[in-house]
C-alpha cells in the first residue's frame, strides 16, 4: 500500500529572495516531470504540489517560490524539520520521445525546476532554454550548464544573455535544423506559444501544466485541464502532457 | 471489543466511517492506500445519466480551514459507472452507497431505476451549490424537496438517502418534508456557497465565481444543523462537514448521526476516513464505550 512519507529537511537553501530550494530524505525514486505533494504546517489545510527538481537514491529535491500562505508557511521550515509528502505522484515526461537530434528543454519562470532532472535524463546533448524576468532572479545556470551541450538564458529586460522571451529563442533555435523535441514547463501564455511553435514545425513536444489541486491522486476531479474537449486531472493524466493534446482556447 | 456497527435504514454498516461524496473519486486512487473493505460504507461521485463535464478550472480555492470547490459533478454518466466503477466496488466487503445528481426530477428517477438493487442504498443529491440545473434548486424549497423525494423514492429498489443544502433559512423545514416524503435516511450538510476574490486582481479565484465551503471551517454548522434535524425527524442522519479526527467524528455521532462522511479531509491525506476509524475506535476505548451506537443523539443539551 502507497502512504505519505515523513520527510527530513536534509538541506535548505534561499537561492533568491522568496525562492527556497530545500532537499528531503525519501525513500522511492521517481521520474522527471513527477511531483510531490506537501503538508505545508500549521493553519495550511490543503497540500500544495512541488514539482520534483531533482531525485536520488534516498533524497529528493524540490524548489518553490513563496507566493501564498502554503508556500510562505513551508519555508518557514528549518533543516532538521519533518515535512509529511506524498509522492512521487503523477505521469511525468516520456524521454523515450526526445528524438535522434537535440532535444530541448525550456522553461520560464518557477517552470525551469522540474527541467533539471530532466535535462540529465535526456542526455549531455541536451540544450536548456530558461527565461527570467531580470538578471538578479537567475538561478541554476550552473546545473543546466552542467546537465546540457549549451544553455540559452533569456531576460524580459535584457540585463542578462538574450533580451527577450524564451519562445523567441526556440523559434530561432529551431530554425537551425536540428532540434528533435521541446519539453517545456511554464506560465499558460508561454506554453500555448510553445503548443503552437512546435506544432508548426511538427516537432515532439510535451508540456508539464499547473493547475490548483486538492488531492494529487486522481480523486477529486479538481484540478483539470481541457485535452480534445475533455477535462483530464492533472495530477493524474498529467502533470505532463503530449502539448497536441491540451486544449488552450477556452 | 468495541461494537462498531449501525444501522442506516436497515442495511447494516459494520462501522460509522464513509466517505463523502466527491471526496474520493470511485474509490480506486484511495485504494491503492488502504483496504476499503476497512470502511462501513463508501459514497461515490455524483452520478447523472449522460458524462458530465464539470465546470472550468481553476475549481478550488484554499479558505481559512477551509476549501472552495466548483467541480460541477464531472463523472462519466450512469453507463461508465455500471460497467466499469460499480464491479470494481464491489470487490470491497464494504456498502455501496450511489449519489445521484440528476437535473431533473425524471432524470433522477431514471438513475434510481438504473441503480437497481447493485448498490445498497442511493442518496439522492439535492443540494449541489455548483450546477445551473436540478441541484441545490431542489433542497431549498420544501415542496419541491418533498416532490423529487417522493418520486424519486418510487423508483428506488434499495432504501434513499436525502443529501440535504445548508444553504437554507431552516433545514428542519425541508428535513421534515424528505421524511414526509418518503426518504428512509438523511443525510447533511452539502456545502455552504461561497466567494473568494483576489485582491490584486479583483477577479475571484474560482472560475465559477462561486463555489461550496467544505471543510472544518462548516464544521460547527454542520453539527448545529445535524442536532436540529435529529430533534424534529426519526430518520437515521449521516453527518457531515469538516470531520477531520475521530473525536469529531464522535461529536456528529453525539449530536445525532448514525454514521458519519469524511470528505475535505480525503483531499488532505488519503488515508483520512481510515484514520478517523481508527481515532474513533480509541475514542470510544478509552471511555469503555462497547457499542458505538450509545453515542448517537446522546447530547446533554441545555
Amino acid at each position: 500500500m502507497k502512504k505519505p512519507h515523513i520527510c527530513e529537511i536534509l538541506d535548505k537553501q534561499e537561492l533568491t529572495e522568496n525562492t527556497f530550494d530545500m532537499v528531503v530524505s525519501f525513500p522511492q525514486s521517481a521520474l522527471p516531470g513527477q511531483f510531490i505533494h506537501v503538508l505545508c504546517g500549521e493553519g495550511v489545510l490543503l497540500r500544495r504540489p512541488m514539482s520534483i527538481c531533482d531525485a536520488g537514491r534516498g533524497w529528493l529535491r524540490f524548489i518553490f517560490d513563496v507566493r501564498g500562505e502554503g508556500t510562505k508557511r513551508l519555508a518557514q521550515h528549518k533543516i532538521g524539520d519533518s515535512l509529511d509528502i506524498l509522492g512521487p505522484l503523477g505521469t511525468g515526461f516520456n524521454i523515450e520521445k526526445k528524438g535522434e537530434d537535440t532535444p530541448i528543454v525550456l522553461g520560464g519562470g518557477i517552470g525551469i525546476f522540474p527541467l533539471l532532472m530532466l535535462a540529465k535524463s535526456l542526455g549531455k546533448n541536451t540544450e536548456a532554454i530558461l527565461g527570467f524576468r531580470t538578471k538578479s532572479l537567475i538561478i541554476m545556470e550552473d546545473e543546466f550548464n552542467e546537465a546540457c551541450a549549451h544553455t540559452h538564458i533569456t531576460t524580459d529586460d535584457g540585463s542578462y544573455g538574450i533580451c527577450g522571451l524564451v519562445t523567441d529563442c526556440l523559434t530561432n533555435r529551431i530554425s537551425k535544423g536540428d532540434v528533435s523535441s521541446v519539453y517545456a514547463c511554464g506560465p499558460m501564455p508561454m506554453m500555448k506559444a510553445v503548443k503552437k511553435i512546435t506544432e508548426a514545425s511538427g516537432i515532439y513536444c510535451e508540456l508539464s501544466l499547473e493547475q490548483r489541486m486538492g488531492c494529487g491522486i486522481g480523486a477529486c476531479a479538481v484540478c483539470v485541464c481541457k485535452s480534445n474537449g475533455e477535462y483530464l486531472k492533472v495530477c493524474q493524466n498529467g502533470p505532463v502532457f503530449d502539448a497536441r493534446e491540451v486544449d488552450f482556447d477556452d | 471489543m468495541t461494537d462498531l456497527s449501525v444501522n442506516i435504514a436497515g442495511v447494516k454498516l459494520k462501522n460509522p466511517i464513509i466517505t463523502a461524496s466527491g471526496t474520493f473519486g470511485n474509490g480506486r486512487e484511495i485504494s491503492e492506500y488502504y483496504d476499503l473493505s476497512q470502511l462501513g460504507a463508501v459514497c461515490v461521485k455524483a452520478i447523472t445519466l449522460k458524462p458530465r463535464q464539470g465546470n472550468p478550472p481553476p475549481r478550488i480555492a484554499e479558505t481559512p480551514s477551509g476549501i472552495l470547490n466548483s467541480v460541477g459533478l464531472q463523472n462519466g454518466g450512469i453507463d461508465y459507472f455500471l460497467k466499469y466503477e460499480l464491479p470494481n466496488l464491489k470487490r470491497y466487503d464494504t456498502k455501496v452507497i450511489a449519489n445521484i445528481s440528476g437535473s431533473t426530477v425524471e432524470e433522477n428517477c431514471e438513475l434510481a431505476r438504473r441503480l437497481g438493487r447493485d448498490v445498497d442504498l442511493i442518496e439522492l443529491n439535492i443540494s449541489c451549490p455548483n450546477v445551473k440545473q436540478g441541484g441545490v434548486s431542489f433542497g431549498t424549497d420544501p415542496k419541491i424537496a418533498a416532490e423529487i423525494t417522493a418520486r424519486v423514492k418510487e423508483s428506488c429498489a434499495v432504501p434513499l438517502i436525502v443529501k440535504l443544502s445548508p444553504n437554507v433559512t431552516d433545514i428542519t423545514e425541508i428535513a421534515k418534508a424528505a421524511e414526509n416524503a418518503g426518504a428512509d435516511a438523511l443525510s447533511l450538510i452539502n456545502t455552504l456557497l461561497g466567494m473568494k476574490i483576489d485582491v490584486n486582481t479583483r477577479r475571484p479565484v474560482l472560475a465559477n465565481n462561486t463555489g461550496g465551503l467544505s471543510g472544518p471551517a462548516v464544521k460547527p454548522v454542520a453539527v448545529r444543523m445535524v442536532w436540529q434535524v435529529f430533534l424534529c425527524t426519526r430518520l437515521p442522519i449521516i453527518g457531515m462537514g469538516g470531520i477531520m479526527t475521530g473525536e469529531d467524528a464522535a461529536e456528529f455521532m453525539i449530536a445525532g448521526a448514525s454514521a458519519v462522511a469524511v470528505g475535505t479531509a480525503n483531499l488532505v491525506t488519503p488515508t483520512a476516513a481510515l484514520n478517523v476509524k481508527n481515532e474513533l475506535v480509541g475514542y470510544l476505548e478509552k471511555r469503555g464505550i462497547k457499542n458505538v451506537s450509545e453515542l448517537i443523539g446522546s447530547v446533554l443539551a441545555y
